[in-house]
């Protein structure tokens, strides 16, 4: 590359990069696979008849079977599959066992919910999180350092649900802020949404603010025993300088890696926090589906779990080349 | 050197830039240490001004005190003054202190790859000095940074501005720092070691560039170095520091040729002399490792990128025979080490022979390899990173031959006796390596090499990470062992006085291939190649005669900065 003038430097590495993405997006397809396989198989495998939970207690034998019939399970564990993955090739991804609404449609309306969790929850982590590993590796050593860490064991020991109903008591109850539970799309309005989503998400962020405040310390005290940080100042720069834009970019590539890892987890990890403040997402569409052996709904939610997972590992992959020039693909 | 003003310490009271009064610091915590022990130094305008000592010596601590820069909560300043330009860093608030540093004084570091910010751009870097210090408008910025860079001899300037580090060579590298210290043109530099991680053609380079930016802008320079070499080269005055203490001071010609202390002495004695050693008569005539056509190509065409490899040993013939040393010199990529690591099996050449006592091993697989492990072994050049320090000493010693059969005492009883070979307690066996010194390290990694009775030793760098009193002490070390014991040495370093106090041949190598081979007297002493004289003339000091405190004889001009100049 030393030869080359910037631009061509900078040309050279978007077109590795286009090249590096379309190969991850390639190598994605056999993870996805793999992951549709395991799952159709681990179902099957796992005890429990969605026919006989259709059916109630008072069906006999030949109702049953009828049910069955009708559902397809009586086919072949190939043949199902196959029939199975035919349909996600053209987009149908099936019905509710139960409710026989389009798998689809039931994930499309929890959607919303969850991801605005997951999001505003990101957020919050971000906004306390970063600050204060920054600030506790800064003044290693001194109160500030020990009231971060000792917060974030807090943060790590307190289970969710805990957080959840003493933030009900003290914000909802005593001091009446918000409402107590419930989820209202954005769509109806910035101030209900806020208002509602508060709460759950605050909860929620306790557990990864703990996570990434940690992880924030220990990447920044490991940077800031670079040379180059004696450097920035030597050169007489601010703190504010030096701390952010010299030490926190160079820090930058574990925080990420947990931050990517943390969100593609929280998609998944919502259920307690969706039970408590009653918000109607995937967390407890899965609960629901998992307890009815609803397979086609169960089936759908995992592979777009593992497709999130994908996509942000991927997206972590290439923000690494933004934080680090050195890094080639 | 430059517009030197020549004067004495007593003499320089009133406009010296740098003013150090009776500098303590110590340790902070409840048992404070004493690091600098009431140091006190001038530096006069435009002079250039060595500190001198060894690892310890504190050196290192009283620049960085200089430039606010101790470690917060680690070091601290306890008494004394340390006067820029007539203002006393120690009592500035932080703010101010700020404003002081790149304005007033500056600092370069030894390693300039880990001195810059590797995700920063050059220009980026320099651009923040300007912003951070003054009202310039970003033309006035762009065109500064521009002007600076030529400054410092950078080719393709506006290429070199969106450069990042990790795309430059280590001389530019340097050159970019020192652009960066000097872009405000502050009254002092601060050189901390700023060459001792180049080569010795880079570091020529630098100190003539030091030098001539010196002259246009008057800069005075404080120089922290260990290397004697350098300081001949380059001082005008020279303070030497021992155990944070002031050891002595004076001019330069003073220094080298009448020093009053013993330990100045010891120091200027302790420089290897670039003369060769006497040759020894060969004891024997067995090859015991023998190259041929060795060659080493990195990074072949995979299957999805189609690329050249990079040559980094080519057509390499070697040979050593049984209680002798080859030396191996040359500079950083110069293939050196590759062959080291080829030669041990560590990587797989990618054609030639490698014959081990006339055993071919350059193809021989793990398996079939391992009986041929023992009769080479290595000692690595950073003893503090090449010994396990959850292992102790003994542990190290004897985990290799015990992986080959030997019985656990008679290992242990060995490790003993080898330890007290290269001077060591025998009880140093139930230690761990943090308890010794670094040139006490590189005796444990020197045993626990012996422990495998090997036919050769590979040195890599194996005294270059140690001060020279102790190199001195492991090169003597080295001999002694192999009059003992009658092993071959390969050793391998970019020193060429320590390659002519050690080895009975060299073979001097540059971009992959031996450019000149023969005995040591012959390839130092008569250099045929053009490569081989520019590395000679390169080496710092060479005009000086240290242990005789002399000049070498013949040499005209031994002192750029002779009294008057």
């Amino acid at each position: 590359m030393l030869g080359a003038a910037p631009t061509d430097f900078i040309a050279a590495r978007q077109f590795f990069m286009l090249a590096y993405i379309a190969r991850r997006i390639l190598a994605s397809v056999p993870v996805l696979v793999v992951v549709a396989l395991f799952v159709f198989l681990l179902l099957r495998l796992t005890p429990g008849d969605p026919a006989a939970i259709l059916a109630g207690d008072m069906a006999t034998p030949e109702q049953l079977e009828r049910i069955r019939e009708s559902l397809g399970l009586n086919e072949p564990l190939a043949s199902q599959f196959l029939t199975w993955i035919g349909q996600l090739l053209s987009g149908d991804f099936g019905r509710s066992l139960i409710s026989h609404t389009p798998v689809l449609t039931l994930i499309g309306q929890r959607l919303e919910p969850t991801l605005s969790l997951a999001i505003v929850t990101m957020l919050i982590t971000l906004l306390l999180s970063i600050p204060m590993g920054v600030v506790a590796a800064w003044r290693h050593g001194s109160l500030t350092d020990n009231a971060v860490m000792a917060m974030s064991v807090l943060g790590f020991s307190i289970p969710v649900f805990v957080t959840g109903y003493i933030l009900i008591q003290i914000f909802a109850i005593d001091l009446r802020l918000f409402p107590v539970q419930g989820f209202k799309s954005i769509g109806s309005g910035v101030g209900p949404f806020l208002s509602r989503i508060v709460l759950p998400a605050f909860t929620l962020a306790t557990i990864y603010i703990a996570l990434i405040a940690r992880m924030t310390r220990a990447a920044m005290l490991e940077v800031l025993d670079e040379d180059y940080v004696r450097t920035a100042r030597a050169k007489g720069l601010s703190e504010r300088v030096v701390l952010f834009r010299h030490a926190l970019r160079n820090a930058a590539v574990p925080i990420l890696t947990v931050v990517g890892t943390g969100f593609a987890l929280m998609i998944s990890g919502v259920v307690v926090t969706e039970s408590v403040f009653n918000i109607p997402g995937l967390g407890r569409l899965t609960v629901d589906a998992i307890l009815a052996r609803d397979y086609p709904v169960i089936q759908a939610l995992i592979l777009l779990t593992s497709g999130i997972y994908v996509v942000i590992n991927l997206l972590i992959d290439i923000s690494y080349a933004f934080m680090d020039p050195r890094i080639r693909y | 050197m430059g517009a030197a003003r020549n004067t004495d310490a007593a003499a320089a009271a009133e406009g010296d830039v740098l003013v150090v009064e009776n500098l303590v610091v110590e340790t902070t915590g409840r048992n404070p240490v004493r690091i600098i022990d009431d140091v006190s130094l001038t530096v006069a305008p435009g002079e250039t001004v060595c500190l001198v000592g060894e690892s310890g010596s504190g050196k290192s601590v009283t620049s960085l005190a200089t430039m606010g820069l101790l470690p917060k909560g680690a070091l601290a300043a306890r008494s004394g003054r340390i006067l820029v330009e007539g203002e006393d860093v120690l009592s500035a608030r932080p703010s101010r202190l700020r404003q002081m540093r790149a304005t007033r004084m500056s600092m370069i570091f030894q390693e300039p790859m880990t001195a810059l910010n590797p995700v920063l751009s050059v220009e980026a870097q320099l651009d923040e000095v300007l912003s951070a210090h003054g009202s310039m408008n970003a033309a006035d910025r762009r065109s500064r940074i521009r002007e600076i860079l030529s400054l410092v001899h950078l080719p393709d300037v506006e290429r070199m501005c969106g450069s990042f580090p990790h795309q430059l060579s280590g001389g530019q590298r340097q050159r970019v720092m020192i652009a960066m210290a000097l872009v405000l043109e502050p009254k002092l530099l601060i050189a901390d070691e700023p060459t001792t991680a180049l080569d010795v053609t880079t570091q020529k380079q630098i100190l003539k560039l030091i030098a001539e930016i010196q002259e246009r802008l008057g800069t005075s320079v404080l120089f922290i170095t260990h290397d004697m070499g350098v300081v001949a080269d380059i001082a005008d005055r020279v303070y030497v520091m021992r155990h944070g203490k002031l050891v002595e001071s004076g001019r330069i010609d003073t220094i080298l040729t009448k020093p009053e202390r013993d330990y100045t002495r010891d120091l200027l004695t302790a420089v290897p002399a670039l003369s060769p050693r006497a040759a020894r008569r060969a004891t024997s005539k067995e090859t015991v490792l023998e190259t041929s056509e060795l060659g080493m190509v990195y990074g072949r065409a995979s299957l999805f990128r189609k690329r050249e490899g990079t040559v980094a040993a080519e057509k390499v013939d070697l040979r050593l025979t049984r209680g002798r040393t080859l030396g191996i010199v040359g500079e950083s990529g110069s293939g050196k080490s590759t062959v080291a690591r080829c030669v041990m099996r560590l990587i797989d050449p990618t054609s030639g022979s490698i014959r081990l006592r006339g055993q071919e091993i350059a193809g021989l697989s793990r398996s079939a390899l391992r009986p041929w492990r023992k009769r080479i072994q290595m000692i690595f050049q950073d003893p503090n990173r090449s010994l396990n320090p959850r292992l102790t000493v003994g542990d190290s010693i004897t985990e290799g031959p015990i992986n080959y059969g030997t019985p656990k005492s008679e290992a242990r009883e060995r490790a003993r006796q080898l330890l007290q070979l290269v001077g060591l307690p025998a009880d140093a066996i139930d230690r761990h390596p943090h308890q010794f010194s670094g040139g006490q390290r590189q005796r444990i990694a020197i045993a626990r090499a012996l422990a495998m009775e090997p036919d050769v030793l590979v040195a890599d760098e194996a005294v270059s990470a140690l001060d020279v009193s102790v190199q001195a002490q492991v090169l003597d070390l080295l001999d002694d062992i192999q009059k003992r014991l009658g092993v071959a040495l390969l050793f391998i370093t970019h020193d060429l006085r320590v390659a002519a106090q050690i080895c009975d041949d060299v073979a001097v190598m540059q971009r992959g291939k031996v450019v000149e081979y023969g005995p040591t007297a012959e390839v130092l002493g008569n250099p045929q190649q053009a490569y081989t004289r520019e590395l000679i003339e390169a080496a710092p000091g060479r005009h000086w005669d240290f242990p005789n405190f002399r000049p070498m004889p013949g040499a005209e001009a031994p002192l750029q900065n002779s009294p008057g100049g």
